[in-house]
């Protein structure tokens, strides 16, 4: 079973982001793994792990795929330290402005270059929050979307994956042959900490870096123009009452107050 | 005139209440289409509950594929429509399988996308807002039909009645599209309260419920509120997954939030901070959640529920 995680380098879920020139500032602000592909990374470990693992000669591997500056090699090592092989990481001047149409593009081509078996992403990254990449990598390749899985169960000798998706809809169980377009919610699993061991083995692993030369995709203006940006005013401060008894009542008067009741 | 696509959204067999408001927003750019992909045999039902909002015709696909095969077979389908009838643009409604559907068929028809939309203007500009609240943006498509998922509850609905044209159209679903199969599907619980995004009250309990939401939901009943809940709460297993509000849960805007026993944290933030009114019951003065407050109680969630629920009865009565 090969098996491709996506993932992506974001800001930090608390630095303080800005827009320059149209375009999120990445360049000032600390730099993490997404946290929701993390839950990606450790399914797909547990997936290897639950059929013979992915040691060196193993039937199984994990290698993680990314676009993004030369930095979100960080993003990149930190999966490896949790245990995932080897990584594919595209980057390119052309790609600094890339929305999701062109990265699931990008993405999809490396896929389809591998022939990978599953592709596990997580349901959206923290920065952008459009939650579109899975959906658009299986559109492009026109393989199976599994998309916002609990649960994942694999049958690596029928080629077969079930997963129960769990959405505003409900919860659906659903089934595909390799291969597939998997997402997975944060609610599956608890992603592992980098062991030292994990830590010291990831920086012999390689990181193999592609230019859009190198993938056959030629860059390609966005299907999507910001216009402007403006800082919104933060909120007017409130009103704060300790409740000695009378803030059930004041609330309400609150409410009354907004014309909210 | 040019046509507008919305993909109606149905809660329990209804037209939600974001389907007019996907009307409204698109009759600013266009004559409004709306689509229904139905089960075979539950089109005219799902039209007939289609009544308000500015539409002027109603394109409605019955087919089996919709319901055992996913996202995919849906998105297709709208691919396919768009080709047929070269709409300027396609909103939809901005959750989990609006946004995956408007990815999918972003591809297909070579379009732009822009998702969670609070606002569409005449020229199909759309507004976000971003970075946990703190910045609007304004951005256009450019390439194809201009796509955009709007987020529930931002767009003040034009409920009037309307005439529109029924027209129905088979498909046949690409065979790529259907290679996901669904055995079986289990609509979340509704409890007989308002669909969460729609709600215009949402009182959420956190940790600080410890388990007991009993006068959260006292409360939100008093108010005929929709009840959320924290990551904390629903990963205790305290409310429903289908409840959570967040960045991982529902993103949600209602006229007033009420968030009791929440500490604020920057991912619960992320899906309620575009709330009007937003009122804060916590015990800890330093909650980071009291900077988004409009009213803040600091105390008891256990004793202010009680007396607020019996202050809202009281006025009712
Ligand atoms: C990848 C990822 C995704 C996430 N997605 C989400 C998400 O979608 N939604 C979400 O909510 N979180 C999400 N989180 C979790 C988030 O970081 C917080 O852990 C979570 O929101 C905390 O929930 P809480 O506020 O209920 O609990 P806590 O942070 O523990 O806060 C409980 C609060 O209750 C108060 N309290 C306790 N007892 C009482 C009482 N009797 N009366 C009044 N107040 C009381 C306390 O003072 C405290 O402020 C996510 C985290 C990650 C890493």
């Amino acid at each position: 079973m090969k098996i491709a995680v996506c993932i992506k380098q974001v800001p930090d879920s608390w630095a303080e982001k800005k827009m320059v020139n149209g375009a999120l500032d990445r360049e000032n602000v600390d730099a993490v793994l997404n946290d929701l592909d993390e839950y990606a990374v450790e399914e797909a470990l547990r997936i290897v792990e639950a059929h013979g693992g992915n040691e060196d000669g193993a039937a199984h591997s994990v290698t993680v795929i990314s676009m993004g500056p030369a930095r979100a090699t960080d993003a990149v090592r930190k999966a490896l330290s949790m245990g995932a092989n080897g990584a594919i990481l595209i980057t390119d001047p052309a790609l600094a402005s890339a929305d999701a149409l062109l990265t699931s593009k990008v993405l999809a081509q490396v896929i389809n270059s591998e022939g990978f078996d599953l592709v596990i992403c997580g349901t959206e990254s923290t920065d952008a929050r459009m939650s579109v990449v899975p959906a658009m990598i299986a559109a492009r390749l026109g393989w199976a979307q599994l998309t916002f899985a609990g649960s994942v169960d694999v049958e690596p000798a029928q080629s077969k994956v079930s997963i129960t998706r769990v959405s505003e809809a409900g919860v659906d169980s659903m089934s595909a042959n390799f291969p597939a377009v998997i997402s997975v919610i944060e609610k599956i699993n608890e992603p592992r900490y980098p062991s030292f061991k994990g830590i010291m083995a990831a920086k012999k692993k390689s990181i193999e870096s592609r230019d859009l030369a190198a993938i056959g995709i030629s860059a390609q203006s966005a299907w999507s123009q910001v216009i402007d940006s403006q800082l919104r005013p933060p909120r007017a401060a409130g009103v704060k009452v300790s409740d000695d008894g009378s803030g059930g009542e004041k609330l309400v008067n609150f409410l009354v107050e907004r014309k909210l009741i | 005139m040019s046509t507008v696509f919305i993909l109606a959204d149905f809660v329990n067999g209804q037209a939600s209440k974001t389907t007019t408001e996907l009307a409204t927003a698109a009759a600013r750019i266009g004559e409004v289409t709306a689509v229904i992909l139905a089960p075979v045999g539950q089109g005219a039902t799902l039209a007939a509950t289609l009544t308000s909002g500015p539409i002027s015709s109603i394109i409605v696909v019955e087919n089996a594929d919709f319901q055992s095969h996913g996202v995919s077979a849906s998105a297709d389908a709208v691919s396919q429509l768009i080709a047929q009838k070269s709409p300027t643009a396609l909103l939809v409604a901005s959750h989990a399988f609006g946004k995956e559907l408007a990815g999918y068929v972003a591809v297909k028809t070579d379009s732009g996308i822009i998702t969670d939309a609070v606002d569409v203007g005449s020229d199909a500009t759309a507004t976000q807002v971003i970075f946990g609240g703190s910045t609007t943006v304004h951005s256009k498509v450019s390439n194809g039909t201009i796509i955009i998922t709007v987020r529930p509850n931002c767009i003040t609905a034009d409920t009037s009645a309307h005439a529109a044209s029924v027209e129905s159209i088979s498909l046949t679903i690409s065979d790529s599209a259907k290679k996901a199969t669904v055995s079986s599907s289990q609509p979340p619980l509704q409890g007989g309260r308002p669909e969460l995004t729609e709600a215009n009250i949402v009182v959420s309990g956190g940790r600080g419920t410890n388990g007991d939401f009993a006068a959260v939901e006292a409360f939100a009943d008093s108010l005929g509120a929709a009840v959320g809940a924290s990551r904390a709460a629903t990963d205790a297993g305290w409310y429903p997954h289908s409840h959570q509000v967040g960045q991982t849960g529902k993103t949600v805007s209602p006229q007033l939030y009420v968030a009791c026993g929440i500490s604020g944290a920057i991912q619960h933030r992320a899906g309620m901070q575009t709330s009007k009114a937003i009122v804060v019951i916590n015990k800890d003065p330093e909650a980071p959640i009291f900077e988004l407050a409009d009213f803040g109680v600091i105390g008891d969630l256990f004793a202010v529920l009680p007396v607020a629920t019996e202050g809202v009865n009281a006025r009712k009565s």
